[in-house]
C-alpha cells in the first residue's frame, strides 16, 4: 500500500471556500455601488482599492521577495505623471493610458533594478529611496508639465473619459475596483504558479532557497519589474482621480510608501490577507483620528513598531496561527483520504 | 575661478556630509544595522540645540556640551530599549522599526516646531572668512565643520583600532556568539556603539543648524547624503566615507553651477555612476 493512496494535497481549505464565495457576492455588490452608494462612499471605496492596491503590491515585494522597498513612490509618480504626459502630449485616452503606463514603468524599472539589485538588504532601502528623490528632481525640471508647482489635467482631457461628472466618477470608480481585482489576482495566482515556490522558499529562509538551486537574483527581478509596471498603473488611477500632479504630490514617501508598510506590518506581512485586514483597520482608524493631522501618521508609526515587536507577523498572522485558517489558500496541505488503510499500516 | 571655488566651497560641504555618514557608518559596521531614523536624529539634534540657545542664550557650538550628552544618553536606551530587540538574520524589522521611527520623529517635530525655517545665528564667526585668492574665500564656519568631520573620523579610527571600546565593537561585528562567550554583553556593546554615534549624530545636528536652515522635514534627505557618501568610500572605510562625502559635496556644487535646479540630481547621478562602475565603493573594506 503506497503512501500517494493514503494522502492527497489540498490548496483549497473550507474557509476559502466560504470567503472566495462572499468575495464573489462583495464583488457583485461593489459593482453596483454607482446605484447604491453616494459620491462620497465612492471616493472613499475608490481610496480603499487603491491602497490596497498598493499594500498588496508592496507585500509581494518585500513580504516575499525580501525587497524592502521605502521608494516605491518612485512608480506610483511614474504613473501618475506617464499618464498626464500621454493624454497632454499625445493625445492618448486616459483610461488607454492606465495599461501603458505599466509598461513604460516596466522597462523603466529594467535598469533600475540591475543597478539597485548591486545593494544588499537594508542599503537597497535606501537605494530605491534615491531612486524615487532621483525621478522627483527630474520631473521637477520638466516645465512642460509644470515643474517644481506641477499641472492640472486639462479639462477636454477630463471631458473625453466621459461626458457626464456622474459618469465620469462611476468610471473611475470602476477602474480602481478593477485595479484591486486584478491585483489581488495577479499576486494569488503568481504566488501559486511556478513562480510562487521560490517566492515563499526566500521568504522563509534566502539561505536555504539558494542552497536548493533557486536563482534569488532572477526571481527578484522578476517581482521588482511586475510590482514596478502595477504599481505604476495604481499611481495612473490615483492621480487621475485627483486629476491634478506635481513633483510633491506624486513622489510623496509619507503617503504612497510609509502609509502602505504601516498597513502591510499592522495587517500582516508575508500574507495575502494581511494587506486587507491592515487597508480595513487603517481607514477605520483614519475615521477616529482624522481630525489629528500629523498625529495620526504618529500613532500609525507606534502601532507599527509595536505590531512589530510583539506580533512580526501581524494581526492576520496571530489571527491564522490560532485558528488555523487561510482566506487565500497558498500551502499545500496534506490530507489523509483513507483513514482505515492507514490504521492497518500502522498496525 | 567660479569653477575653482565651487569645488572648494563643496570639499567643505562634504565635510558636513561625511559627519552625517559616519554615525551611519558606525553602527553598520558594528551591528550590521540601517538605522533609518538616522537623518531625523539629526534634525532633532539641530532642534535640541534650538531650543537650548533660545533658553539658556548661548552660542550654539556651546549647546554641544549639553546635546552631546543628551543624544548619547537617547542612542543608549533606544538601543537597549527597541532596536536591540529587532536585530537578528532577519533585516525586515529593524528596517520596519527605524523607518516607523524616522516618520514618528519627523512628525513630532513638526507637531511641536511647526513647518517653519530654523536657523542658529553663530554671530561673527558665520561671516569671517579667509581670503586665498582672487574671488576665492574659505569662510571660517565651513573650515571648522571640515575640521570637526576629520576629527571625528580620526577620532573614530583610534577609538575603533587603539581601545578597549574598539576592540569589543569589532569582537561583535566579527561574531556575536564567540565575542559573548569571550565575556562580552553584546546589548551592551551595541548600546555604546548607538551612543557613540549619536555623539556624531550630534555635532552634525548642531553644525547642520549653523551652517544651513533647516525644517523637520529634512532629516530624510541627510540620511540620503550620509548613505551615498557611505556607499561612494565604500562600506566599513571610515576614510573612504569622507572622500565619498567629499565627492558628494563637490558633484552637487558642480550641479548646482550648471543650473540651480541641478544642485540634489548631480549629487544623485554621482552615487549611481559610481554604484554602476563600482558597485562596493571606491575604498570597500567589509562585505556588506
Amino acid at each position: 500500500m503506497s503512501v500517494q493512496e493514503n494522502y492527497k494535497f489540498v490548496q483549497t481549505t473550507r474557509a476559502s471556500r466560504v470567503a472566495g464565495l462572499a468575495g464573489v457576492v462583495i464583488l457583485i455588490a461593489l459593482i453596483a455601488a454607482p446605484w447604491w452608494a453616494g459620491r462620497g462612499d465612492m471616493r472613499l471605496l475608490s481610496e480603499i482599492f487603491l491602497y490596497l492596491s498598493l499594500a498588496a503590491l508592496w507585500n509581494l515585494l518585500a513580504g516575499y521577495a525580501g525587497l524592502v522597498s521605502v521608494g516605491q513612490q518612485a512608480f506610483v509618480g511614474l504613473g501618475g505623471y506617464g499618464l498626464f504626459a500621454l493624454a497632454m502630449f499625445f493625445g492618448i485616452h486616459p483610461l488607454l493610458a492606465v495599461p501603458l503606463v505599466a509598461l513604460i514603468a516596466a522597462v523603466v524599472a529594467l535598469p533600475v533594478a540591475v543597478l539597485i539589485f548591486r545593494l544588499s538588504g537594508a542599503y537597497f532601502a535606501i537605494g530605491t529611496w534615491v531612486i524615487a528623490e532621483v525621478f522627483r528632481l527630474g520631473f521637477a525640471q520638466v516645465t512642460s508639465l509644470g515643474g517644481g508647482s506641477g499641472t492640472s489635467l486639462p479639462i477636454g482631457i477630463v471631458k473625453s473619459i466621459a461626458a457626464s461628472r456622474s459618469m465620469r466618477e462611476s468610471v473611475s470608480y470602476w477602474m480602481a475596483l478593477g485595479m484591486i481585482v486584478l491585483v489581488l489576482a495577479v499576486v494569488y495566482f503568481w504566488l501559486r504558479s511556478r513562480h510562487g515556490f521560490p517566492l515563499t522558499a526566500i521568504r522563509d529562509n534566502e539561505l536555504a532557497a539558494k542552497s536548493l538551486g533557486v536563482d534569488i537574483w532572477r526571481t527578484k527581478f522578476q517581482v521588482y519589474v511586475l510590482t514596478a509596471g502595477l504599481t505604476a498603473s495604481v499611481g495612473a488611477l490615483i492621480f487621475l482621480q485627483k486629476l491634478r500632479i506635481s513633483p510633491d504630490a506624486a513622489f510623496s514617501v509619507n503617503d504612497w510608501t510609509a502609509y502602505v508598510i504601516f498597513i502591510v506590518v499592522i495587517g500582516g506581512i508575508g500574507t495575502i490577507e494581511g494587506p486587507i485586514i491592515g487597508t480595513l483597520v487603517f481607514f477605520l482608524l483614519r475615521g477616529f483620528f482624522a481630525d489629528l493631522g500629523t498625529a495620526y501618521l504618529i500613532i500609525l508609526g507606534l502601532v507599527a513598531i509595536v505590531v512589530i515587536l510583539k506580533s512580526p507577523t501581524g494581526i492576520w498572522g496571530w489571527v491564522s496561527k490560532k485558528y488555523d485558517i487561510a482566506l487565500f489558500p497558498l500551502a499545500r496541505r496534506v490530507i489523509r483520504i483513507n483513514p482505515s488503510n492507514e490504521d492497518r499500516n500502522a498496525s | 575661478m567660479e569653477w575653482v571655488n565651487a569645488i572648494i566651497q563643496g570639499i567643505l560641504l562634504g565635510g558636513l556630509y561625511a559627519l552625517f555618514a559616519a554615525g551611519l557608518s558606525l553602527i553598520f559596521g558594528v551591528m550590521r544595522l540601517v538605522n533609518v531614523a538616522h537623518g531625523d536624529l539629526i534634525v532633532m539634534a539641530a532642534f535640541l540645540a534650538l531650543v537650548v540657545t533660545q533658553t539658556l542664550g548661548i552660542h550654539p557650538l556651546a549647546t554641544l556640551m549639553i546635546v552631546i550628552p543628551v543624544m548619547a544618553g537617547i542612542g543608549y536606551a533606544l538601543q537597549r530599549g527597541i532596536l536591540n530587540r529587532t536585530l537578528g538574520d532577519d533585516i525586515l524589522p529593524p528596517l520596519l522599526v527605524t523607518f516607523g521611527l524616522s516618520v514618528i520623529l519627523q512628525n513630532g517635530l513638526l507637531e511641536i516646531f511647526s513647518a517653519d525655517n530654523q536657523k542658529m545665528n553663530a554671530g561673527a564667526i558665520e561671516i569671517m572668512s579667509i581670503p586665498v585668492a582672487d574671488k576665492i574665500n574659505i569662510g571660517v564656519m565651513p573650515l571648522i565643520v571640515f575640521g570637526v568631520a576629520v576629527a571625528v573620523i580620526a577620532g573614530l579610527q583610534w577609538v575603533f583600532y587603539r581601545t578597549a571600546l574598539g576592540r569589543a565593537f569589532r569582537a561583535t561585528s566579527d561574531n556575536q556568539s564567540i565575542a559573548q562567550l569571550m565575556g562580552l554583553n553584546n546589548k551592551h556593546i551595541f548600546g555604546l556603539a548607538m551612543a557613540l554615534a549619536l555623539v556624531v549624530v550630534a555635532l552634525a545636528g548642531v553644525f547642520l543648524g549653523v551652517r544651513t536652515s533647516f525644517d523637520p522635514s529634512v532629516g530624510p534627505g541627510r540620511l540620503i547624503f550620509g548613505f551615498e557618501a557611505v556607499i561612494i568610500g565604500g562600506l566599513g572605510n571610515l576614510w573612504g566615507t569622507l572622500i565619498g562625502g567629499i565627492i558628494l559635496g563637490v558633484s552637487q556644487n558642480i550641479g548646482a553651477q550648471i543650473n540651480p535646479g541641478w544642485q540634489l540630481l548631480a549629487g544623485h547621478i554621482s552615487f549611481l555612476v559610481v554604484l554602476a562602475f563600482r558597485p562596493r565603493g571606491l575604498f570597500p573594506r567589509i562585505e556588506g
